[in-house]
């Protein structure tokens, strides 16, 4: 009973596409993520996906379409009281404690069987039904659409403000527009690897691309590449290695990246250095 | 004759409840080099806000090229003072200059082509291609601020605003990248405005300094700006002046000068 006994299964095939739309969708916010420096962003809106999809559950018996809407007001929020850099983390670190609070205590309302709400913590990806799979479908294409759209603006405001505002680009807009974009995909790979690993798949896929090269389309392939790649991978193995779930696997590989990158990082990047410090540059620097 | 290419008639700026300045006005001439100087807090890179329209005045008027200032003005080149970088950010010096093209353009890159070589020029007329595709975080602070020059010029500005520019720089690349701005002046005739702390690094250049301390100002070439009387009448304290060689230090005997144009010295003792 390996993995080809599986893929017979709608369960698997649906568990397989979910995961790649999931991870091709973290793959592309990952770097942007890491260049806002918004880590922590991500690790309280994913929390919060399970605050939403017990409201959810209690009010339309409908846990994704609760974590989503919950998704929306957690970034509204982040975005009203956490627009300095400074005051983002302790901003998000509230908002954080207090809805999961209230989670725990919706919680205590919901009647129906508990896994259900706690499935969201750790993710449930083999109870995927095709109308999921074709809203999950839909939330990567907008996703994608949107990111692409705001790609250059969204990356110069993250690197250089100042210059940015100055040139017209509206650093404040982009800024809200990123953080709704990271909220639905976040709560979309709650779904699949759960809350509570959802780093796993938005931040280190793009955290170990960056080891690997500076070029920041280079980075993006990269980062889409090992998600989908540590997903699907992490799925196919947890066929093969049924006592295991899913989510470990793909958290297993997403790391294993990291590792090698950490590792072979070095070496790319001192010959880079090597490259570019000719005398040239040693001139320029000593004078 | 035509409009200069900035123009303030009684400019004035408010923060909160106080007046930054007051009654500006200032005609800044096409290839003219125009350094602003004064403490900190005196409204030097607000006056670069207001031409950029990020700031708006509190009365008077401002025009750049004949219009009031508007955000995403494409006819001024923008260079800011170096920053800390990242040593892992995905970005390489080619990115940075790029910013300067495309960087305020939504969805697809056209012309990617095109695009690709006037960056190649931009980073070849600035000395830059040999670090063009490191990342901007292992670059020095000289090698940064050349390729914020080439971004500034590749939108081919009429007005080129420099903020602080050289601040945190060694004297080699201080030289390097004033000298790159001026080429530009001299070349297309392109004005500039170079908000700094230190004049002496630009002092052969400039041909006038706007001098703002606390809501005063006062304008004209750097022998009339930097006497002991002139600046004396503005900080309101006893300033001297003192020319040595080719650079100009100002000394109070009192502690609380602020900013100064030159070397500072307090009490007589150079710093």
């Amino acid at each position: 009973m390996g993995i080809g006994f599986y893929l017979q299964f709608s369960f698997a095939q649906h568990a397989l596409e979910a995961a790649f739309l999931v991870a091709v969708s973290c793959g592309l916010i990952g770097p942007f993520v890491i260049t806002r420096t918004m880590s922590f962003a991500v690790h309280g809106t994913s929390e919060l996906a399970f605050t939403g999809a017990v409201a959810g559950l209690l009010v339309a018996d409908n846990p994704l379409a609760g974590a989503l809407v919950g998704a929306l007001i957690v970034a509204t929020l982040i975005g009203l009281f956490g627009q300095r850099a400074a005051e983002r983390d302790s901003t998000i670190g509230v908002i954080l404690a207090a809805g999961l609070g209230l989670g725990v205590f919706l919680l205590g309302y919901y009647h129906g069987y508990a896994s259900e709400a706690l499935n969201i913590l750790f993710g449930n990806i083999f109870g995927i039904s095709s109308g999921q799979i074709l809203l999950l479908g839909v939330i990567a294409v907008v996703v994608a659409i949107v990111l692409t759209a705001i790609r250059r603006p969204l990356l110069f405001a993250s690197i250089d403000p100042d210059v940015a505002r100055a040139r017209g680009v509206p650093t404040g807009l982009l800024g809200i527009v990123f953080l709704f974009v990271l909220a639905i995909t976040v709560t979309e790979a709650a779904q699949i690897v759960g809350t509570l690993l959802v780093l796993s798949l938005a931040i280190t896929p793009a955290a170990a691309a960056q080891r690997l090269s500076s070029n920041p389309f280079v980075v993006t392939v990269l980062s889409v590449v090992m998600a989908v790649l540590a997903a699907d991978g992490g799925l196919l193995l947890s066929f093969q290695f049924p006592t295991v779930k899913p989510s470990v696997l793909i958290v297993a590989i997403s790391f294993a990246f990291y590792v090698i990158a950490r590792l072979i990082g070095p070496a790319i990047a001192s010959r880079r250095r090597d490259r570019f410090a000719g005398p040239d540059l040693a001139e320029l620097r000593h004078g | 004759m035509t409009a200069a290419p900035v123009e303030l008639r009684g400019a004035a700026v408010r923060l909160g409840s106080r007046d930054l300045w007051t009654g500006l006005d200032l005609d800044i001439a096409v290839g003219e080099f125009l350094a602003v100087l004064g403490p900190n807090g005196a409204g030097k890179t607000t006056l670069l806000k207001v031409l950029l329209g990020l700031v708006p005045l509190a009365a008077g008027t401002v025009r750049v090229n004949g219009a009031p200032p508007r955000l995403g003005n494409h006819e001024l080149g923008y260079v800011p003072q170096q920053q800390a970088f990242d040593r892992s950010l995905p970005v390489r010096g080619r990115d940075l200059v790029r910013f300067g093209i495309d960087g305020h353009r939504w969805g697809l890159p056209c012309h990617a082509r095109a695009v690709r070589e006037r960056v190649e020029e931009a980073l070849a007329a600035v000395g830059a291609s040999a670090y063009a595709d490191a990342p901007v975080g292992l670059l020095s602070g000289g090698e940064q601020q050349r390729l914020r020059i080439a971004q500034a010029l590749l939108g081919d500005p009429r007005v080129l605003l420099c903020d602080e520019p050289l601040l945190a720089l060694d004297l080699a690349s201080q030289q390097a990248v004033t000298h790159l701005i001026d080429e530009r002046r001299r070349q297309a005739g392109t004005p500039v405005v170079f908000v700094t702390h230190e004049v002496n690094p630009v002092l052969p250049y400039v041909d006038r300094i706007l001098y703002l301390v606390r809501g005063k100002w006062a304008i004209g070439a750097p022998a009339e700006i930097l006497t002991s009387e002139r600046l004396s009448d503005l900080y309101g304290i006893d300033v001297d002046v003192i020319k040595v060689r080719d650079r100009y230090l100002v000394v109070s005997a009192e502690d609380e000068l602020p900013t100064e144009p030159g070397a500072h010295a307090h009490h007589g003792h150079a710093h």
